[in-house]
């Protein structure tokens, strides 16, 4: 996210030498947030043009856009690697089932509970997993994911076991006058933006770049007094909590969950659409999360024998063209054009 | 302020330190000398608590500072330089300088991600510093910049700046000079010099560059495949002959 501010603020100062930097920046600055205001005026207003079916699978980008957030946190951003956050999002998605289920709670509730849960499970986690490096650290994650499914099936009482929990998803209140479609998005849209805000500040911070730090000098970020284990630890807790809010709201859009939702590939793909989408980037969530949603789908289009082979070339191809992700390539796109501009 | 005793350090079959003991007064700028290989680095990262020590005390102000896990060095007022840059390179000037002020920084995870009253204040006055210190050592030009692709001399800066910012009492340079031309080790030694009356720091560098170490140090230490070979003023040193076999070899 810095990254993309830098070098478009770069790009600024290159224009005008002798005037310092702060204009530079400020004007890309109020760039970003003006388009940002637009992406969140354009997100209102699709509800109400779309039918009910690709309202529903916006809500879902969104969800796993929430997801990639958390994972960009400790990927893009801590330079760590997790094979297993399907599994935060899965244990985010059944608190929020069990206790719609079992407990009866206002479903508003469930949201912090199960980032809460998620939280606390990657704290937990994240202790021993933390002092792990690279491949053992990707092997450790990736257990935590293939223990899943069957923890899931094993305690039938509680989770339903094979057949996972149907739910009643939360209706509109009827002040909104929306449909059921319209008032999950904008649940959806809601916690999405909470989130976004959340990182944003949060990487903008001394936090933020101690994580920088971590994933591009481990030696000289200690050294500058950066407690690796901690910030390490920690990171890998705030990216499972992400992970379990989007598990949430989740839960909240499809009304049901089973264990089959979440097997290892959900790992995999959400790994996949976030490398895609551009890692350590502030758009590269939106554009995984787009990506997770519809790239499988469009695999299945393409041919019905062999989705997997199909998804997987995407990728192929997609990294080939944009190395640094769909991001990166936006990125070098505008400031194709911008050269264009100012060369007129 | 800092007093190495009997300092000793192996890897392995190697004894990369080896009894080796001298002591920084509060103010002073002591050179550390000697050949590739005489021990120099490894004695700053025992410092700065990167290697563990092997036999001998290191007190700092009075206390062990072995005793101190490595995260804490900085707080306790000591920076440090390296060699071969130890910089951030996928993160901007100023956010490289910033991390040099982390351990004056509070926020943590929620009060950082809610951003908070107090924590944006706390992150206007280190970016004040940050930017103060960019500006002292003429580098508020590339401070939006990022730190991979910028000259050589200018990244040496930028890590004495990243230092400076975190208000070290002891600064350990390591090859500062390393890779600069004459004209640039000639500025680079008037900054050095002015920076220590400024910042009030006490300063231990490790050079190569002769005439830069006589010409800075009151005071220089001469190792020698870990041990210490010669210590005192610059002159003293210069014509001391086991220095000057160790670095030209005797004719035996």
């Amino acid at each position: 996210m810095s990254g993309s501010t830098e070098v478009t603020s770069k790009a600024a100062s290159a224009e005008t030498p002798g005037r310092g930097r702060a204009p530079g920046r400020a004007a890309t600055v109020r760039w970003r947030w003006i388009v940002a205001a637009l992406l969140l005026a354009a997100a209102c207003y699709a509800p109400f043009q779309l039918v009910p079916f690709h309202v529903f699978q916006l809500s879902m980008v969104l969800v796993y856009a929430v997801a990639l957030l958390g994972l960009n946190l400790l990927v893009g951003h801590a330079g760590q690697i997790s094979l297993g956050h399907g599994a935060f999002f899965a244990v985010g998605a059944y608190t929020a089932a069990i206790l719609l289920q079992r407990v009866e709670l206002p479903y508003p509730l469930t949201l912090p509970v199960a980032a809460a849960v998620a939280f606390v499970l990657g704290l937990a986690l994240g202790l021993p997993a933390m002092r792990l490096r690279g491949l053992y650290l990707a092997l450790v994650t990736l257990a935590i994911a293939i223990f899943l499914v069957p923890l899931l099936k094993r305690f039938e009482p509680l989770t339903g076991g094979s057949m996972g929990l149907t739910l009643a998803k939360p209706a509109p209140p009827a002040w909104t006058g929306l449909a059921e479609d319209q008032w999950l998005y904008f649940l959806a849209l809601a916690v999405a933006v909470a989130a976004f805000l959340l990182a944003h500040s949060l990487l903008r911070s001394r936090v933020g770049r101690a994580l920088h730090a971590i994933r591009d000098n481990e030696a000289a970020a200690e050294v500058m007094g950066v407690r690796l284990s901690f910030y390490k630890t920690l990171a890998f807790a705030w990216s499972a909590m992400f992970a379990g809010a989007a598990g949430c709201v989740y839960t909240w859009v499809i009304g049901f969950v089973s264990p089959d939702s979440f097997v290892v590939t959900l790992s995999i793909t959400l790994l996949a659409g976030l490398v895609v989408g551009g890692l350590g980037s502030f758009s590269g969530p939106i554009l995984g999360g787009l990506f997770v949603m519809f790239v499988p789908g469009i695999a299945q289009d393409v041919n019905d024998a062999a989705p997997g082979v199909i998804f997987g070339l995407l990728i192929i191809a997609v990294m080939y063209v944009a190395p640094t992700g769909l991001a990166g390539l936006a990125g070098r796109v505008t400031r194709s054009i911008q050269k264009i501009l100012r060369k007129e | 302020m800092l007093e190495v005793h009997e300092l000793t350090v192996r890897f392995g079959g190697i004894t990369a330190l080896d009894g080796v003991g001298f002591s920084v007064q509060h103010g002073e700028m002591v050179g550390l000398i000697g050949p590739n290989g005489a021990g120099k680095t490894t004695l700053f990262n025992c410092l700065t608590r990167r290697y563990d020590a092997d036999g001998g005390t290191v007190r700092y102000e009075g206390g062990n500072l072995l005793a101190v896990p490595p995260h804490a060095i900085a707080a306790l007022g000591i920076a440090r330089t390296f060699q071969n840059l130890g910089l951030f390179p996928r993160m901007s000037v100023r956010d490289n300088v910033l991390v040099g002020a982390h351990h004056r920084g509070e926020a943590g995870f929620l009060r950082a991600g809610l951003g908070l009253p107090r924590v944006r204040a706390e992150e206007r006055r280190l970016r004040a510093e940050a930017d103060r210190v960019l500006e002292r050592l003429g580098l508020a030009e590339v401070a939006g910049h990022l730190a991979a692709g910028l000259p050589f001399g200018t990244l040496k800066r930028v890590e004495l700046a990243r230092a400076l910012v975190g208000r070290p009492k002891l600064l350990l340079l390591d090859e500062p000079v390393n890779g600069l031309n004459s004209a640039e080790v000639e500025e680079f030694a008037g900054t050095l010099r002015a920076i220590r009356d400024e910042f009030d720091v006490t300063v231990v560098v490790v050079e190569h560059h002769m005439g830069f170490v006589m010409g800075i140090c009151e005071r220089i230490v001469c190792l020698d495949f870990g041990r210490k070979i010669a210590e005192g003023p610059p002159a003293e040193v210069q014509r001391d002959p086991g220095v000057i076999a160790a670095y030209l070899g005797t004719s035996a």
